[in-house]
This record gives C-alpha cells, sequence and structure tokens, in this order.
C-alpha cells in the first residue's frame, strides 16, 4: 500500500512539471502584448517598453520560461498587477470560499446522485427510473450559468426563498475565523450560542451548491445507475440473495461496494470539471472565491494572476485525482495487494 | 456400478420417505425482446428428506432456472413462472412474500452455485462473508458469528481457517473457494435443502472428487437433501440416489440411479451414457453414438417431443404431441413416443440387449 502510494507519488513529478510548462506556454503564446493590453489604447510606447522590461518580457522565451520554472519551483508565483499583492496570498485569501462551495456540491452532487442511481436501477424501467434519467440527461446538458440565473430568478427573485448572493448576510459583522464560513458559524454557534451566522452561511449555500452541483449530480447518477445494474447481475450478488442476506443490505452492502469502483473515478473526475463550473458560479452568485477572482483577473488581464490561479487549479486537479486513485485502492482490494 | 453399494444408499434413503420438496406442474418462461423463451415446461420432481436427486441434461436444458424456481431467484421480469407449485414442508413457496422467502433462503434451502470464481463477492473477505450469512439467521454477536465460521470452515476441511477468514476470495483457490461456498450454504442450524448448481464443474478431476465427497459426507452427517445439478453422468453414478434426465425444459426420464444406469430408457438417456467415455458397455450399440445435433430453439419450440430433431427413432407422432408416461418399473418412467412400457417393446428389447453383455 505504502509502495504503492509512493509509486504514485514520484509520478507526480513529470506531471506536475508538464502542467506548469502547458500553463508558461498558453499564456505566452496566446496573442496579443500584455504590457500593451494592461495599459490600455493609449500607453505610451515608452511606458509600454518600461513594463514589458519590468515583466521580462523583453527577454527570449527561454530565458523567460527559465526565469519562470525557478520561481514556481520556489512557489513564487509573483504579484498581482491590478493589487500589487502576492498572487499566492490572494489564493490563499479566496480559497476557502471555493473549497467550501466545491465541498457542499460534491456532498450535494454524490449523496443525491448514487441515491437517485440506486433508485433508478433497483426500480429499473419504473417511473422513478425514468423520471430520474430524464432528468439526469436535462441535467448534464445545462450550461451551469444558465442553471444559476433560472435558480436566482424563481428561488430569489420571484419565490424570496434565498439570497441573489454573497456569502453572509452583511449586517453581521463577522470576522472569519477558518474562512470556511459554515465552520465558523459553527465556532461561533458554540462559543456564543447565537446560531444567526451559521444559518446565514447555510442559507447563502443552498442555490450556488445545488447549481453546481447539478451535472456532477447527473452524471453520478447515471454512472451509479448503470454500474449497480451491472453489480446486480453478477453471481455473487446471486450467491447473497441465495443466502437469505436481506435486499436491502445486498444492495447497500454487498453490491454497492463493487458498483462503487466507477464511481469514485467518475466523482474524482467530476473535482476537476467542478472547478471549472465554480468560475461561472461564483461570477452568477457574487460569490467570493477563487473562481470569482479569476474571473476577474482574465477580464482585468492580470496576467501574473492568470498564470497562478490557472496553475493552482491544475496542480489541485491532479492532486485530487492522486488521492482519487488512493482511495480507490483502498476500496479495491486486488490493487492494494498487487 | 457397485450394486451393494447402491443397495445400501438406497436403504439409507428409503427410511425417511417423506417429501420435502415437490414441485407440480411447473413451467417458466422468459419474456426476453426475441420473444418467449419456454425454458421449464410442465415439470413434475420431488425430493425426499435425506436424499440426493440429480437433475442431468446438457446446457440450456432448463436445470438452473429449475432450481432457481425453488428459492425463487428468477429475475422477474423477464422470467415468469407460468404455472404450478412449489411444495417445500407444506408450503406452496410461489405463494410466499419476499419476506418469508428470503427467510427460508440460506436457512431451510441453500444453495452452492458452478463457479466459484465469480460467485464469492471480490471485494470483501471470506470469514465476513459467511459470519454475515450467520447474522443474517441467528440472532448473535459478530464474534460469535465468526467462532461459528471458523469451526464450519474446518468441517469442510479448509486448512488454518483463523487466517484464511482474513483472506479475499482471490487468494483462495478455486477448490477452496467452493469449499468456503459450502460453507456458506451450511451457515444454518439445520438445513433442510442444498441445491448444488454444478458445484464440481470449473474443478479439475481430483479436487472435484474431493468436492463431491464433501457434499456426500456432509449429507450423511447434517441428513439434509440434495438437489445436484449436473451434466456429468459419471458425478450422477457417484453421488445421486434418483436421477431425472432434463431435455430442453421437459422432463424425459426419471428413475432411481441403479434402474437408470441398467435400463436407460429415453433415447436421450442412452445417447448421454453413451457419450461418456468410460462406458464400454455400449461401445459396439452403432445407432446410438454421440447425439448428433443441437437443442433446439426454446423460442419455437411447440407440443412436439423437443428431442425430435436428433432422435435416432424419431416417428410422425412425435412431431405431434409429447409423448405420455411410461412406467419402466415402479421406481422408472419415461416419456418417449418409441417406449411401450414394461411388455417387449421395441426398446426395452434394445436396452436388452446390451443388458445381456
Ligand atoms: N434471465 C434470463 N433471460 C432470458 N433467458 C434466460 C434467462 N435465464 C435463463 N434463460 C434461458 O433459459 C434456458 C435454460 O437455462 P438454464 O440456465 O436453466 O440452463 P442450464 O440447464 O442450467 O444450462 P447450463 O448447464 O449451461 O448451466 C436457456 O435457454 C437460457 O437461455
Ligand atoms: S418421443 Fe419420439 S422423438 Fe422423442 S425421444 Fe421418443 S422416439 Fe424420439
Ligand atoms: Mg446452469
Amino acid at each position: 500500500m505504502l509502495k504503492y502510494i509512493f509509486k504514485r507519488l514520484s509520478l507526480l513529478i513529470p506531471t506536475l512539471f508538464g502542467v506548469v510548462t502547458i500553463v508558461f506556454f498558453m499564456i505566452a503564446l496566446s496573442p496579443g502584448d500584455p504590457a500593451r493590453v494592461m495599459l490600455g489604447e493609449r500607453a505610451t510606447a515608452a511606458s509600454i517598453e518600461k513594463l514589458r522590461h519590468e515583466l521580462g518580457l523583453d527577454k527570449p522565451l527561454y530565458v523567460q520560461y527559465g526565469l519562470y520554472l525557478k520561481r514556481v519551483v520556489r512557489l513564487d508565483l509573483g504579484k498581482s498587477i491590478k493589487s500589487g499583492q502576492k498572487v499566492s496570498e490572494e489564493i490563499r485569501d479566496h480559497l476557502p470560499a471555493t473549497v467550501e462551495l466545491a465541498v457542499w456540491a460534491m456532498i450535494f452532487s454524490t449523496t443525491v446522485g448514487i441515491l437517485l442511481g440506486v433508485l433508478s436501477a433497483t426500480r429499473k424501467n419504473s417511473w422513478i427510473d425514468f423520471g430520474s434519467m430524464a432528468s439526469a440527461l436535462v441535467g448534464v446538458s445545462m450550461p451551469v450559468f444558465w442553471l444559476a440565473l433560472v435558480f436566482i430568478m424563481i428561488f430569489s427573485v420571484k419565490l424570496d426563498l434565498f439570497p441573489t448572493g454573497g456569502r453572509m448576510n452583511i449586517r453581521y459583522y463577522f470576522t472569519p475565523i477558518s474562512g470556511v464560513y459554515v465552520l465558523d458559524g459553527f465556532i461561533i454557534l458554540l462559543k456564543t450560542g447565537d446560531p444567526k451566522v451559521l444559518f446565514s452561511a447555510l442559507h447563502h449555500l443552498v442555490l450556488p451548491a445545488i447549481a453546481l452541483g447539478t451535472i456532477p449530480l447527473a452524471i453520478t447518477a447515471r454512472i451509479t445507475r448503470s454500474s449497480l445494474l451491472e453489480v446486480l447481475n453478477q453471481d455473487y450478488i446471486k450467491t447473497a440473495r441465495s443466502a437469505g442476506i436481506k435486499e436491502s443490505r445486498v444492495i447497500y452492502r454487498y453490491a454497492l461496494k463493487n458498483a462503487l469502483l466507477p464511481i469514485i473515478t467518475v466523482v474524482g473526475l467530476q473535482v476537476g470539471m467542478l472547478l471549472a463550473g465554480a468560475i461561472l458560479t461564483e461570477t452568477v452568485f457574487a460569490w467570493p472565491g477563487i473562481g470569482k477572482w479569476l474571473y476577474h483577473a482574465i477580464e482585468a488581464r492580470d496576467y501574473p494572476a492568470v498564470q497562478g490561479g490557472i496553475i493552482f487549479i491544475s496542480i489541485s486537479f491532479v492532486l485530487i485525482n492522486l488521492i482519487v486513485d488512493i482511495l480507490y485502492s483502498v476500496v479495491n482490494p486486488k490493487i492494494r495487494l498487487s | 456400478m457397485d450394486k451393494d453399494a447402491y443397495t445400501s444408499r438406497k436403504l439409507a434413503s428409503d427410511q425417511d420417505k417423506d417429501i420435502l420438496l415437490s414441485m407440480e406442474d411447473v413451467s417458466v418462461s422468459f419474456y426476453t425482446h426475441r420473444g418467449i423463451v419456454k425454458a421449464v415446461r410442465n415439470l413434475n420432481l420431488k425430493i425426499n428428506k435425506g436424499e440426493t436427486l440429480a437433475l442431468v441434461g446438457e446446457s440450456g436444458c432448463g436445470k438452473s432456472v429449475t432450481a432457481h424456481t425453488i428459492n425463487q431467484l428468477i429475475p422477474m421480469p423477464p422470467g415468469k413462472i407460468e404455472n404450478g407449485k412449489v411444495v417445500f414442508e407444506g408450503r406452496d413457496l410461489l405463494k410466499l412474500d419476499e419476506k418469508e422467502i428470503a427467510s427460508l433462503r440460506g436457512d431451510r434451502i441453500s444453495m452452492i452455485f458452478q463457479e466459484p470464481m465469480t460467485s464469492l463477492n471480490p471485494v470483501f473477505k471470506i470469514g465476513d462473508q459467511i459470519a454475515d450469512v450467520f447474522l443474517a439467521h441467528h440472532n448473535i454477536k459478530k464474534e460469535e458469528a465468526m467462532e461459528k465460521t471458523i469451526n464450519l470452515l474446518k468441517l469442510v476441511k479448509i486448512p488454518a481457517p483463523e487466517r484464511r477468514i482474513k483472506d479475499y476470495p482471490h487468494q483462495l483457490s478455486g477448490g477452496m473457494r467452493q469449499r468456503a461456498m459450502i460453507a456458506m450454504a451450511l451457515a444454518s442450524p439445520e438445513p433442510g435443502l442444498l441445491i448444488a448448481d454444478e458445484p464440481t464443474t470449473a474443478l479439475d478431476v481430483t479436487i472435484q472428487a474431493q468436492i463431491l465427497r464433501l457434499i456426500y459426507d456432509l449429507k450423511q452427517d447434517i441428513k439434509m437433501s440434495v438437489l445436484l445439478i449436473t451434466h456429468d453422468m459419471g458425478v450422477v453414478a457417484e453421488t445421486a440416489d434418483r436421477v431425472i434426465v432434463m431435455y430442453a425444459g421437459r422432463k424425459m426420464e426419471e428413475a432411481d440411479v441403479y434402474s437408470l444406469f441398467e435400463k436407460p430408457s429415453h433415447p436421450y438417456t442412452q445417447g448421454l451414457l453413451n457419450s461418456l467415455p468410460s462406458n464400454k458397455k455400449y461401445e459396439d450399440a452403432a445407432r446410438l453414438e454421440a447425439i448428433k445435433g443441437t437443442i433446439p430453439d426454446l423460442l419455437t419450440i411447440g407440443s412436439e417431443c423437443p428431442f425430435e430433431n436428433r432422435c435416432p427413432h424419431a416417428m410422425p407422432v412425435c412431431r405431434e404431441s409429447f409423448p405420455d408416461e411410461t412406467k419402466i418399473d415402479d421406481d422408472h418412467s419415461v416419456w418417449c413416443h418409441y417406449v411401450e412400457g414394461e411388455d417387449a417393446s421395441p426398446s426395452s428389447q434394445l436396452v436388452g440387449d446390451q443388458g445381456e453383455k
């Protein structure tokens, strides 16, 4: 097991190197001169030249690349042009909001998705099956930002059930502790007995988490259904039934654990999609996370911020996949032992 | 076969002649997109207490469907039990609800399957899988179930059971897995019926003999009945008290094992015995060489004798109707137009000739 993890970790280095390289060339080779874009239409040639020099853009590409690698290895992502703050600090400040949103979206999509998938598989060809698979199809074909807007229109504007955006009622003067507001709200509840921060945090989370979780939910439901249907046809399920194991236990323990392998893979892959979806969801819901921050950085052509943001997201994606693979080997004894 | 051995076996089963299970006029079909597969038709069968009944026939003739009808493991849909009764200890199993039948499964009616490789759950340890069956049927704690599991693994002769319970199925050999499956089927205080669906087909010959021996010994110890499904006539001769020969969903011949091997009366049974490699007895019967042709399509099959396209004795009447029962003996019946009862008929003549040798 340790050997397996070690092997996976050593494979990580070339992967990360590749990611960092691709990000560099993607931005370096994209059309337009960053210095000109940053300074605007009416900048003088001299000021553009000065900024190019500051950014190191006047050096040959391979020198730029070498300098860039050196910085990245030292975890130095440069300074944001817009705010002058270090990019790594900006990421750190915006990260908790995104983590919170993504985690809740994931919890929502995985639990509801697996549940719907199980219901569909065990009641194959019933109206529950048709209903949930039809909604799953609609779910995957729905663009996130559109769904987010529709949610705001129906549940915030028309029905006035949820706030239209933000993470917290602005009238609560509240200094973040961890930055994960549900956790902070919980700590405040324990300390002062006042639940309103916790409630407000949850209240603000509902719509964005559901909007962000809808596509992963649909995919999870579909893979759960097909994977479980396949497992339910296996001989060992017949064995369990013939031995008098209760049907609910046959499904939720005997079958689901086997069906879990492809589900874990797919859920893991969705984390990447979730990060992409977060950019749009956060923008629509004015959710102050990495996604919204990156969106504004792109809008402002804040190249160091964009570069840093993409590197950060890519590395998170790679690491999350590694964790998924390790989890996979925990569930599957055959991988673990060989 | 050895007549004395048979007689003592027969005596043992005669002592307890009450019926444990009977299937009456059972028909099972599968409604597929290609049409209706008539897998089992008008089948009658009974198993006495303490008896081993063998169900033989080639692949696809409905043996497994028959077995799964007993413990209600037929997937419905596409399966449907068209008619009939399955009476076990006085109750019609087809009338029980899911919960009642689940409480019989693994308790009074256990089953072991053909494929030891795929019949154990790959992601759970052997010990946990067997202990779980104990937990499903007894009101006991996990530790106690584990202890019982270890005892059971000893009973089925798995070495070092304390260590084996921590193994996953893929860490055991085929024979060991089959033993583990048998242990699982025995995780009940008083098993009534053990259904063994080709329990040794996937194993090599020496292991096969060991497993059959094990089932036989356990049967003697625990006094359960066994429904043994196989297409191996050698296995039948070794272990069965009575035999039912099935073909394309129909019962063709039913006899005690001695009578079946002495006087095989159905052309299909004769063909089966003839294709046994070790069987010198039927070798010169030129007309009865290994059966040519294949089983008919169960989708289009009608009321004819399903063996008609392969039968050396087929007559016009065979295309029109399925034959009625013909008694050869007290314990021996056959369903064939060619066989004409206890008096000198063409086929009993034929069988008699061969018996002379
Ligand atoms: N779930 C199912 N759907 C459709 N047809 C089925 C199903 N299960 C069995 N059948 C059909 O029923 C017939 C009898 O199958 P069965 O499994 O009982 O054969 P068998 O005698 O056990 O053969 P084998 O020796 O290969 O195990 C076959 O033609 C098979 O195709
Ligand atoms: S009924 Fe006719 S076809 Fe069928 S086995 Fe007998 S002789 Fe052959
Ligand atoms: Mg079978």
